[in-house]
């Protein structure tokens, strides 16, 4: 009973000292692994500027994010890939209205050991690589050794874009899966604990995870390779570059449009470019 | 009478708590069982039971459940094989051989080791035991079943030693002596008197160890690679049935496909568990007869 009445005098004393034109709230923030880092940096800026509004931020994988939004278990779901069409659908179907903000840039590093002595592949080669045809790392020119292929699980938002852009092509009415044999891992720290011990191993993950244990491949998509940095990111020359994502139900408002504007102004954007992705600018980018 | 009337109420309480949790049980299988059966109205049942491919999230979507269960089963058969004969002969030693001062300290260090979490087990899967069997068994990844059924083998050693130990304390001392009055040795008769009487027990322990294995996730997602292939050997990267539902249950939409295929994959392994449980019970009757 104390204990109840001390809470109560507790939630009256904060009421109290609470400008009453002051923000106050909880905002849950869910989604990209690959974000998840920048956005909690976000959220600690944001709570300096407004500290009666508690932003929590968890990982999961982009589709984790995209699921709770449309589970409506989330205010502020991030994703490192775009929505599919069918989720844009399913949600409509639950009464979401998803709403996308283009937040940040990035490149989708490939990594690879540092006693590997490959450099540098094409697109079409890494298509050969991860579902399967190409199998010994001397068809590009490395040892003679016999490739792992590394990948995020399927809830992962890079997986579903290395997907498209690599297994598949790009092409719409490709039906091309990953490998069986590729390794679906957890978290993309896991992936660089495995490239850093495996010579035979390439793995791919979001720029700003990439560590000086392993080696970043120069990519190319015909022409020049390019190296995943935030350089060719922003000039959109390293063809592994993709949008990151918020997304929220319908036209944010009160906090959670204090949160998204803080994002995409100038002090969420410094955090981004700190945490090693490429900033959009003053500009909003909106697309619905 | 004051004394009856608390009677009746204890034993009223007792009888209700009894079934509350076959209450408990039942819903949990109602629970799957009306969440998996959902998916068979848009999946085909035999696409699910027999399918060898596992593509949640491509279209068409495929949800072939063989792979996972023969990645869980390798990983427990490899577990358990490494993990029985451990085990019993350490409760062996723990109950039979051991000086009394050597036995306190073995008991308490077995339940140390059942207090390690199992994320902090993965993670020396990962940095150490992975490469490490890499490096010496010539593997292309140390991502792989074996890693998984040393490190669960692991897991359920303090499960496989304790309760086995307890049957082996349990074994009437008369037993051992009219061993010994026949003129049998130590050994003779911890092997040929003692184990035999204890054998329900250890059956117990074993079933028990299994239960604890499969039903295992986070070490089984972090260090066997995860791959949905249909696995040919303990040496390659495998997924299991629990690592699936871990991994992919974040992502899914409550009420689509994909989040029913989770639920079937849950009543699997439900009903594996259960047969276990119903074996070791049958065992159990046995071997008391």
């Amino acid at each position: 009973m104390t204990a109840i009445l001390l809470v109560l005098a507790g939630i009256a004393g904060c009421k109290e000292s609470v400008d009453p034109n002051e923000p106050v709230g909880f905002i849950q923030v869910k989604g990209s692994d690959t974000i998840v880092n920048a956005a909690q940096e976000v959220a600690e800026e944001f709570m300096k500027d407004y500290p009666h509004v508690f932003v929590a931020v968890t990982g999961g994988g982009s589709g984790v994010g995209i699921a709770s939004l449309i589970n409506k278990t989330c205010d502020v779901a991030t994703a490192s890939r775009e929505m599919k069409p069918k989720e844009t659908e399913v949600a409509l179907k639950h009464g979401v209205t998803p709403k996308e903000f283009t937040v940040a840039y990035d490149g989708v590093a490939l990594i690879v050991n540092k006693d590997n002595p490959i450099d540098k592949l094409t697109i079409e080669d890494l298509h050969k690589i991860f579902t399967g045809k190409a199998t010994n790392w001397n068809e590009f020119g490395g040892k003679d050794l016999g490739i792992v292929t590394i990948s995020r699980e399927v809830s992962s938002g890079t997986h579903i874009y290395f997907k498209e852009q690599v297994v598949r092509l790009n092409k719409k009415e490709s039906t091309e899966e990953f490998s069986n044999e590729t390794l679906l891992l957890s978290s993309s720290q896991a992936i660089v604990e495995e490239v850093a011990g495996n010579e035979s191993a390439i793995g791919y993950l979001g720029m700003g995870y990439t560590s000086e244990r392993t080696k970043s491949l120069a990519v190319s998509n015909g022409k020049d390779y390019y190296l995943p940095d935030v350089n060719n990111v922003m000039k959109k020359k390293y063809p592994l570059s993709r949008g990151l994502y918020f997304y929220t139900d319908g036209e944010p408002n009160g906090i959670k449009k204090l949160f998204i504007d803080f994002a995409m102004g100038p002090k969420g954007q410094e955090r981004f470019k700190a945490t090693g992705f490429v900033p959009v600018g003053d500009t909003i980018v909106e697309k619905n | 009478m004051s004394k009856r009337i608390n009677e009746f109420v204890i034993e009223g309480c007792i009888k209700l708590s009894g079934l509350v949790v076959i209450l408990f049980v039942a819903s949990i299988f109602l629970f799957l069982l009306k969440d998996a059966l959902s998916l068979f109205g848009v999946h085909s049942i035999r696409d699910f039971l027999f399918g060898k491919s596992w593509l949640p999230i491509s279209e068409p979507a495929k949800f072939g459940v063989v792979p996972l269960l023969l990645g869980s089963l390798y990983v427990t058969i490899g577990a358990i094989v490494i993990c029985v004969p451990l085990g019993v002969c350490s409760a062996m030693f723990i109950a039979e051989v051991a000086p009394t001062h050597l036995k306190h300290v073995l008991k308490s260090l077995v339940e140390i080791l059942a207090a390690i979490p199992s994320v902090v087990l993965g993670f020396i899967g990962i940095v150490w035991l992975g490469p490490f069997l890499r490096s010496t068994l010539g593997l292309s990844t140390g991502m792989c079943g074996l890693t998984g059924s040393l490190l669960l083998a692991f897991m359920a050693l303090p499960t496989v030693i304790s309760i086995s130990e307890d049957a082996l304390v349990g074994v009437p001392k008369a037993f051992k002596e009219a061993a010994y009055g026949l003129g049998a040795t130590r050994w003779q008769a911890l092997w040929r008197i003692v184990l035999p009487a204890a054998s329900s027990g250890i059956i117990a322990a074993v079933m028990l160890g299994i239960g604890r294995v499969i039903g295992e996730t986070m070490v089984v997602m972090m260090v066997t690679g995860n791959s949905p292939v249909m696995p040919k050997s303990l040496l390659q990267p495998l997924r299991t049935l629990t690592a699936t539902i871990a991994g992919e249950m974040g992502e899914t939409v409550a009420g689509s496909e994909h989040y029913f295929a989770l639920f079937a994959v849950g009543l699997i392994l439900f009903i594996i568990t259960f047969i276990i449980n119903f074996i070791a019970d049958i065992c159990l009757r046995r071997a008391r007869k």
